[in-house]
């Protein structure tokens, strides 16, 4: 192996040959990618389940909901919802939806499947750390869930657990004993899985990449994913400490985060001397990036799939490149507008607001690009790039609610209210999972060999689009007449006239919620009933586009490609006549296209 | 079907846009001396919000309109000044614009955070804690007695700890659950947390600021109008979040005076 | 955990096309052992993925750290109840052993080095250098754990003030990361004498190793000045 010989070369993990080793526990990649999305998949159903019984609540709040007492018979007694159990799975819905489904499909899911191939490798350096960031993030999920299942239930602080509610322990109310402590180890092992993923991803993008694949020929995705496990690396390294600390203070009565002279039901709370701002600092300096990590593999999908779809390169990749280590590198410098009103020195609070404002620049340069890719393009409507066309739709709706809440004057208002629901769910809840059907719609051929049901695809698009616009558009009213977020119920005087609107939104989200059966049915028939798919349905040009469909273990036979161009020869003037060159083709365009 | 979802997006974007044209959810009424400059900055941010918005749906819609269909011996073409024009339009339009919209809105914050409480400003404190607000006035000392943590009862409703066998001061502190001031004078408002994070919300008075436990943060305010205004809770602080709020009685001097008695000879 | 990954079977490139460092998709060199069984040639590839990861993990790690830096100087402004604390004395002799430990580790690193290229016949001589970096880092440890007893002695546990609270956390922490720095020297220990192990894993260990020392030093000028 060391000599050089003529011999194929021996692989370094040799063809999985017991079930075990071929779908549990396995060292391929693209089966770790598998498994991602698979536990994104639970993932999000049971978020979006959450998110229904939450919606029925608001909109009819004593309404018995059939079958809740069994999941719960303290947090709905006889079907109907308590305050507590509403908050309970408000808190569940957001960390699932947030860690289990944001951060793994587009990142870990879609990453590990295709990051390795679109460089040019026969998979990441680590596989064994690979596989352990798939199991590490697994049990992540199932210590989280069991949560669901102590006898005070789930921690009611919400995903943000802002101290000392979070940290006093089971006074300051119900699941804020074990369910905290829960909570808080789950994202405490979901920091170490990520980590490990991190690792695996930036070495396979700098010492993985094959022969002719140079940094400037590597597709968007894997510049998407480089950067996002750069933002993990340094983001859930922070929030480790901080899980770690809340954890102490629950357990080992340390103060880190309860400061003195506490009293709940007349007791006095024996912690003394911490900083409750301590944590929303810690936690928000990887919450943003957070929120980062979530859109900016989205933004890579988005862009390679509206490239092959476009038939035509961005106008300038470049500048979207740029502009992704932009906001990668300015989410750091914003995490105190989530901070506004905090008791934070109010200087502060301009400091932050003014890299926050910032912001919106490389985040137009982006949707600006895409848009003036779109002119003269030759543009094909399918799944994929339907839902990537979403992507900007959206991405914009939920951007332009940003210029508001990054000034303090305004979030003096806005703080708080369905204005900030509504801002965050178009950007995370539609757009980055616009970017996670599109990237499905996309290489779903290449991941089974099964083409995906066309019909039902635009079905689902047309019913998600349409419907999530119903459900987050007017959460932006709401908020601006004043309604406060992460209530119960609204029988404040001024918020009273708003349940009309909630009922409405109730029944826009139960519809769109419905709507994903599609999805879910179009992806198992198709699965094992869609018709065989091609090597190259898309007629892409990476590497993922040259292997079979479904790929063979080791992804290039043994045999590693050789890269000629980047990944957007799309529009060029070719010899054999197609309108493409794939990366690994010696074939010289006799027109280049256009875009750097 | 390209030109369909070119067509829903105008729509949706037209929808979205009407309830903010016409006014149709909007907070209270403003009753504060300085929440017409928060007014007036979102209403500048709404105008750049929705023209930003209703632009970018509308110039997307229209090139997949235009762009979707095409033959295969139909050339790709460029965007006129390709991405160079783009960018600039972002760094240089979008910069200024941003720029400019937090230039303006630092008056609106600075004149609630960097200016000092009046001389002649009424201290009333607030104390948040599970699920109400309850409010303290000095009295006709003027002082607030000490806080005593270890003495808080909610059973002999002793809610702030008072110790006035010990301390002089406390002795005339009157506490309520509502909190009524004077209208036009300006408040200096003392918050106090009593267990967990909370926050002091009244839309109508464009005032929020969360309290912190262990720190003590103060706001000042001055009310235009009389009327009752609803103080809410906008930090999650348990299940009772939902309902924990509080009036805010904006009464006339006189009104004020007759209600401060009624008070003193409660307590 | 590095795995071999062969260099490519492609078609050679004009000179020009050649690949920046990396790219030849070998994730590092051949084992040690060449297939005439002599370990006498190691041919150096370029750079393998373990020595870019290892920096990424010695990065994260920092910023963990970096965090618990910030959480310390944020808790002792918070509140008026900071006691400083006498640091045990223990930790002289801890912090001896994992300095000494580098340089008996980088005394390893050489004279593998040098059996490799021949010089060196005897493969105890390395492999008593690395004993040595691992009964030392044992010896930090265990001296870490002695200055939790002393601590306790003196009536401070993890909750008695923040200042012990942070002792132990960023004592225990980093003694949790030099553990498995520890079981990383086992496992070049291990594969060095089954004639396995390769030149990036001694690099990564060894980098991680002397980071764990560094990381130390700070901790420890970090616990002097504030604890």
């Amino acid at each position: 192996m060391s000599q050089t010989s003529p011999a194929p070369a021996a692989t370094h993990h040799g063809p999985p040959t017991t079930f075990i080793s071929k779908h549990v526990f396995s060292l391929d990649h693209k089966v770790i990618g598998k498994q991602y999305y698979a536990l994104a998949f639970v993932a999000v159903i049971t978020g979006m389940v959450l998110s229904w019984l939450m919606r029925i609540h608001l909109g009819w709040t004593n309404a018995a909901i059939p079958g809740l007492q069994v999941l719960s018979p303290n947090g709905a007694p006889g079907g109907v919802m308590t305050p507590e159990y509403y908050l309970q799975l408000m808190t569940m819905h957001a960390t699932i939806m947030v860690f289990f489904v944001l951060t793994t499909a587009p990142f870990a899911a879609f990453g590990n499947y295709f990051l390795p191939i679109q460089v040019g490798a026969e998979d990441m350096p680590f596989p064994h750390f690979n596989m352990m960031s798939f199991w590490t993030t697994f049990t992540a999920f199932l210590v989280l869930i069991a949560a669901f299942f102590v006898s005070e239930g789930p921690p009611l602080a919400g995903w943000t657990a802002y101290a000392p509610l979070s940290a006093i322990g089971k006074a300051a109310g119900p699941g804020e004993g074990t369910g905290q402590v829960l909570w808080a180890a789950s994202i405490g092992i979901f920091c170490i899985g990520q980590l490990l993923g991190a690792l695996n991803f930036i070495s396979t993008v700098l010492d993985m990449r094959t022969k002719g694949m140079t940094l400037s020929r590597l597709p968007v995705t894997c510049w998407a994913w480089f950067i996002t496990s750069c933002m993990g690396l340094t983001a859930f390294a922070v929030l480790m400490p901080a899980t770690i600390l809340l954890i102490l203070d629950h357990v080992a009565g340390t103060s880190f985060f309860v400061p003195s002279g506490l009293v709940i039901n007349d007791q006095l709370i024996p912690h003394s001397g911490g900083s409750t701002l301590l944590w929303q600092h810690l936690f928000w300096f990887f919450g943003h990036p957070e929120v980062y990590i979530a859109i900016v593999p989205g933004m890579g999908i988005v862009t390679h799939v509206l490239i092959t779809n476009m038939r035509r390169p961005m106008l300038s990749i470049k500048a979207i490149l740029y502009s992704m280590w932009a906001l990668a590198f300015l989410s750091y410098m914003v995490y105190g507008h989530h901070m506004f009103v905090s008791g934070m020195n109010p200087f502060s609070s301009l400091a932050f607001s003014f890299p926050t404002l910032m912001i919106t620049i490389p985040s137009t340069v982006v949707v600006l690009i895409w848009i003036g890719s779109l002119y003269g393009s030759k543009l094909r409507i399918n799944s994929a790039s339907l839902f990537a066309l979403g992507f900007i739709s959206m991405f914009v709706s939920g951007g332009v609610s940003g210029f508001f809440l990054a000034q303090p004057s305004i979030d003096i208002m806005l703080h708080a209210t369905y204005f900030v629901v509504g801002h965050f769910h178009m950007v995370m809840g539609v757009a980055a999972m616009f970017g996670i059907f599109a990237g499905t719609y996309f290489w779903f051929p290449k991941m089974t060999g099964h083409m995906m049901n066309e019909t039902l695809g635009k079905v689902h698009f047309w019913l998600t689009f349409v419907g999530t616009y119903c459900i987050f558009m007017p959460f932006h009213y709401l908020g601006w007449a004043g309604n406060v977020r992460r209530y119960a119920a609204f029988s404040d005087d001024y918020m009273k006239p708003l349940v009309p609107l909630h009922q409405f939104i109730t029944i826009a989200a139960l519809f769109t919620g419905a709507a994903q059966l599609i999805f879910i049915y179009n992806l198992i028939h198709s699965r094992f009933k869609g018709p065989a798919a091609p090597a190259n349905p898309w007629e892409g040009t990476s590497l993922e586009w040259i292997m079979p469909s479904p790929p063979p273990w080791n992804n290039f036979g043994g045999k590693d490609p050789v890269v000629y161009h980047d990944a957007d020869q799309f529009g060029v003037k070719t010899a054999s006549g197609a309108d493409y060159i794939m990366q690994n083709s010696p074939e010289q365009a006799l027109e280049p296209s256009g875009g750097d | 079907m390209a030109k369909l979802l070119a067509l829903t997006i105008i729509v949706i974007a037209i929808l979205s846009a009407i309830p903010v044209v016409m006014h149709t959810w909007e907070p209270p009424a403003d009753v504060s001396t300085h929440g017409h400059m928060i007014d007036a900055q979102m209403a500048d941010t709404m105008i750049e919000a929705g023209v930003s918005f209703l632009a970018a749906q509308i110039i997307l819609a229209f090139f997949i309109w235009k762009f979707s269909g095409s033959r295969p011996e139909d050339k790709v073409k460029t965007f006129p000044g390709g991405a160079k024009g783009l960018v600039l339009a972002a760094i240089v339009l979008v910069g200024a614009e941003v720029l400019a919209l937090g230039a303006f809105g630092t008056k609106a914050w600075a004149t609630v955070y960097f200016t000092p409480p009046a001389a002649d400003s009424m201290p009333i404190q607030v104390q948040a804690g599970q699920f109400a607000f309850y409010f303290r006035y000095p009295g006709p000392d003027g002082k607030f007695g000490q806080i005593h943590p270890e003495l808080i009862n909610e059973g002999t409703q002793n809610l702030f700890g008072l110790d006035p066998e010990h301390d002089v001061e406390s002795r005339d502190d009157v506490v309520t659950a509502e909190m009524a001031i004077p209208v036009n004078k300006e408040i200096h408002l003392l918050m106090h947390a009593k267990d967990v994070s909370h926050s002091f919300y009244v839309p109508a008075l464009r005032v929020h600021q969360d309290f912190v436990p262990g720190l003590d943060l103060s706001l000042h305010f001055t009310a235009t109008k009389v009327g009752k205004y609803e103080i809410v809770c906008s930090q999650l602080c348990g299940l009772g979040h939902y309902s924990m709020r509080a009036y805010l009685n904006v009464m006339s001097a006189q009104d004020f005076d007759d209600w401060m008695k009624k008070q003193q000879a409660a307590q | 955990m590095a795995t071999t990954i062969p260099p490519p079977q492609s078609e050679e490139l004009p000179e020009q096309d050649r690949p920046t460092p990396g790219g030849a998709g070998n994730g590092g060199l051949g084992t040690v052992v060449p297939a005439d069984g002599t370990m006498q040639v190691m041919q150096g590839y370029s750079p393998p993925a373990s020595s870019s990861a290892i920096w990424v993990f010695i990065a994260s790690i920092c910023m963990s750290f970096a965090a618990f830096t910030s959480a310390l100087i944020v808790r002792q402004g918070a509140a008026a109840d900071w006691r400083h604390v006498t640091l045990p004395s223990v930790l002289f002799f801890s912090t001896l052993m994992l300095l000494t430990s580098s340089f008996t580790l980088d005394a390893a690193r050489r004279r593998i080095a040098a059996y490799m290229n021949g010089a060196e016949k005897d493969a105890s001589v390395p492999r008593l250098w690395l004993y040595a970096t691992l009964g030392l880092g044992l010896l930090f440890v265990a001296g870490q754990y002695m200055a939790w007893l002393q601590l306790r002695s003196q009536g401070l546990y993890l909750a008695t003030n923040p200042n012990s609270s942070f002792f132990y956390v960023l004592t225990a922490i980093h003694a949790l990361h030099v553990t498995g720095g520890l079981g990383g020297l086992l496992r070049v220990i291990r594969r060095f004498g089954q004639s396995t192990l390769r030149r990036s894993t001694l690099t990564a260990t060894s980098y991680y190793w002397h980071f764990m020392a560094v990381l130390w030093i700070y901790l420890f000028a970090l616990l002097r000045a504030r604890i």
